[in-house]
């Protein structure tokens, strides 16, 4: 058998810890879990289209996110969120740390469910190591079985949970249980189900320490003034380094007065550990800032009656004595970029068009020539009403002064709310009144009886053959 | 391991050609393998869903039997997977979805689908189609038509008429335009002075003489060109007979001319040599609302009257 490519991965049996930080972690847990499986469910009252407050109809090509509809062609909006998102990643990650990766990140929330579950039906973690060290009996089967069992279920439910986000939640639902769903749904359900399971279930800490690309390039976004989660390793090492309490060691003076840490080597920040590090080894790249080996040292430290904060939110400048400077210069500029992007994303947003005008002139012929010696060019006008209110509209010719504009029988255009009107065009001028083969002109569109809303514009040309010319 | 190590470990096949060349025997990679066995079982569920393998004249169907479309004959047919009945059963689903549309245009007259927005822009679409099918061979792609041969739809000049209802007519019944050619009646002086006169009609300078005794042969009886083209040349729609005032040549190319010679030269010709073109019926080619659709089609590009 030839080498393997990868280490195998070595189990990790994170114990169950009480503490502040894991209080802020279940905050964050419930809240996230709520907004996620809970939003496809909201109503949401609109004058026109679904009355679903997050939805992503991709067949309508449009989003719609509460009272904002997103259409294809506003889809560069996506492109700032992204570059919003990013830019927030390192303004942040420069001030705080991993704050996303410990708190946020949906694989640290997923994962921290499974165990969750793992710890609910196999106990904590020294009953685990046991379970997963005895042979396979029934009650191991049963035990592993039933995790897996209710791991699936949590991924079955996290896939359908994505899955209604992309089309009527109630319906979908009722289809897919059914049998009567498209086969996008099942697929898309299926493939998150399988991700979601292996990612959160399997894989784990794995993910961040192999897969995840942020966690290898945090390294460029720290500095000494960074918020890490660090053990203070003056206080807890002295002299003598760290000891386990012993006759003439346990009380908190003795130790000072002969000059071994505070730390007593119990272990429990270990044991703790999502990822299976130490963190008195100092700064790691595995380390996800999770602070859940402070809420262990803290509970171990209150409880011998030591002071807290030998694990804490610290930085590296801290821990060499040195004054910690939050507002440096790479995060102001962090903070300045981040700003005027999510301006121009809001003044973007705010500043959309209610609706569109496109413009494609008819080319083949590009003119011809009138009884009455005028020419004619035609267009192909396409408007597209993106609001939810019923427009009347009025087309009119800017910078061809002689020019006559007909379009048929509809002088003023109504258009329905979030509806797309296709009308033919004719433009007709003498050809004394050109002075060029190609004369630039623009369409102008302008909603009737709302004077609020500013009229669209879209520039054409009208082609005269060069025999009329003069 | 070493890589000096790795390469020792290497097997070979054990044969010896020429006492010292060897044949090395690597193991595939795992993982291609792994593909390898995937594409196999991938063609074993291929041939099974899908036909695949030829049998004496006829193939294996395949098992995926879910094409179910109607035949011109109306006959339903429930086929296995091939790619024209799934063209065939996709246009049943389109023109399912037309139906809605067709159902309003058959009963519509030409004015409802002309005041309706959503209802024109289906016909419109639909009659692009039809056109660039049916009479784009001789009118062109873009209706602009061949001066000498077809005529322009495009411009406001109708030759027989720019009403919905003419239009109808000449869609569904077709039309023979004839003029007869003038070079065994009229001389050749006869001819130019003619021409003379019916450049003159559309506002070109010629000399004035020449133009009087050319209106006399077309509004007398020594041409008789007025029968068709009506006094002053103005055109009668019931005989197809141009409108000579304007400034559209349908026959003879006089803008395309760049002096007056050129232009008398071109309007000679035609009184010569006449007209004779024909244009097919098609009522009994295309249905009821074919022709419905297409009226409403020519007589959008033009402008119609």
């Amino acid at each position: 058998m030839s080498d393997p490519i990868y280490q195998p991965r070595v189990p990790i049996f994170p114990r169950s810890v009480k503490g502040r930080f894991r209080n802020i972690k279940f905050t964050i847990l419930v809240l996230a879990y709520g907004t996620y499986f809970l939003l496809p469910w909201l109503r949401w009252d609109r004058p026109s289209g679904p009355d679903q407050a997050v939805l992503f109809d991709l067949v309508g090509r449009r989003f719609y996110l509460f009272d904002l509809v997103v259409y294809a062609q506003d889809i560069f909006w996506l492109a700032g969120v992204l570059v919003i998102f990013t830019l927030l990643l390192f303004f942040v990650t420069g001030l705080a740390g991993r704050v996303w990766c410990g708190y946020f990140c949906f694989q640290t929330l997923w994962t921290d469910v499974f165990m969750l579950v793992e710890r609910w039906v196999q106990g904590d973690r020294n009953a685990r190591i046991k379970l997963a060290k005895s042979p396979w009996t029934a009650g191991k089967l049963a035990r592993m079985g039933s995790t897996w069992g209710l791991w699936l279920l949590v991924s079955l439910l996290t896939g359908l949970s994505f899955t209604l986000y992309w089309g009527n939640a109630p319906q979908l639902l009722v289809d897919m249980l059914h049998g009567e769903a498209p086969f996008a749904a099942y697929a898309t359900t299926a493939f998150l189900a399988a991700t979601t399971f292996v990612m959160a279930g399997l894989a784990r800490e794995q993910v961040c320490t192999y897969m995840c690309p942020y966690a290898r390039f945090q390294s460029v976004m720290f500095d000494r003034d960074t918020s890490i989660v660090a053990y203070d390793e003056v206080r807890g090492e002295r002299e003598q380094g760290r000891r386990k309490p012993a006759k003439g060691l346990m009380n908190y003076q003795e130790r000072i007065n002969s000059g071994v840490g505070d730390c007593i080597d119990c272990g429990y920040c270990v044991q703790v550990c999502p990822v299976g590090i130490d963190i008195r080894n100092g700064l790691q790249y595995q380390c996800i800032s999770c602070a859940l080996c402070i809420d262990a040292c803290n509970t171990i430290m209150a409880s011998i009656n030591y002071p807290v904060g030998l694990i804490r939110y610290s930085s590296e400048n801290e821990l060499e004595g040195k004054q910690t400077h939050r507002l440096n210069l790479k995060n102001l500029g962090y903070a300045l970029v981040l700003i005027v992007t999510t301006g121009l994303l809001v003044w973007s947003i705010l500043t959309r068009s209610a609706f569109e005008l496109n413009v494609r002139q008819i080319r083949q012929p590009l003119s011809v020539t009138l009884s009455d010696g005028r020419i004619q060019n035609r267009y192909e006008i396409k408007i597209n009403n993106k609001t939810d209110r019923q427009y009347r509209f009025r087309l009119t010719l800017e910078g061809l002064e002689h020019a006559e504009l007909d379009t048929g029988n509809f002088r003023d255009i109504v258009l329905l709310p979030e509806h797309t009107i296709q009308i033919n065009a004719k433009i007709r001028m003498q050809p004394e009144y050109a002075t060029a083969r190609r004369e630039a002109f623009r369409f102008v569109l302008q909603a009737l009886d709302s004077g609020h809303v500013e009229p669209v514009s879209h520039e054409s040309m009208f082609y005269v053959p060069t025999v009329s010319l003069k | 391991m070493s890589k000096e190590k790795k390469q020792q470990a290497v097997q070979t096949t054990g044969h010896a050609w020429d006492g010292d060349l060897q044949e090395f025997n690597n193991p595939l990679p795992t993982w291609w393998l792994w593909a390898f066995y995937g594409t196999v079982i991938f063609a074993i569920v291929y041939w099974v869903l899908f036909p695949a393998w030829p049998v004496g004249k006829s193939y294996t169907k395949g098992v995926l039997n879910d094409i179910t479309y109607t035949t011109p004959a109306g006959k339903q047919v429930t086929s296995h997977w091939n790619t024209r009945a799934l063209y065939l059963e996709e246009m049943e689903k389109a023109r399912a979805e037309h139906a809605a549309y067709m159902e309003q245009l058959q009963s519509a007259s030409l004015a409802e689908i002309a005041n309706n927005e959503e209802l024109s822009a289906f016909a419109y679409s639909m009659a692009k189609v039809l056109f660039a099918d049916d009479c784009a061979a001789c009118h062109q792609a873009g209706a602009n038509g061949v001066i000498g041969s077809y005529p322009n739809l495009l411009d406001d000049d109708w030759l027989w008429g720019g009403t919905y209802d003419q239009i109808h007519a000449s869609i569904a019944n077709g039309h023979n335009g004839f003029m007869p050619a003038f070079s065994k009646t009229l001389n050749s002086a006869q001819m130019d002075d003619v021409a003379e006169y019916v450049i003159s009609l559309s506002g070109s300078d010629v000399n004035p003489q020449k133009a009087e005794i050319g209106s006399n042969i077309f509004n007398g009886e020594t041409g008789g060109c007025y029968y068709c083209h009506d006094k002053g040349g103005v055109g009668r729609i019931s005989q197809g007979a141009a409108n000579l005032t304007d400034s559209i040549w349908t026959i003879a190319d006089v803008p395309g001319q760049a002096t007056l010679e050129g232009k008398k030269a071109v309007v000679k010709r035609v009184i010569a040599n006449g007209v004779n073109r024909k244009m097919p019926a098609w009522k009994n080619r295309l249905n009821d609302t074919e022709v419905k659709i297409l009226t409403f089609y020519v007589h959008e590009l033009g402008g119609g009257n």
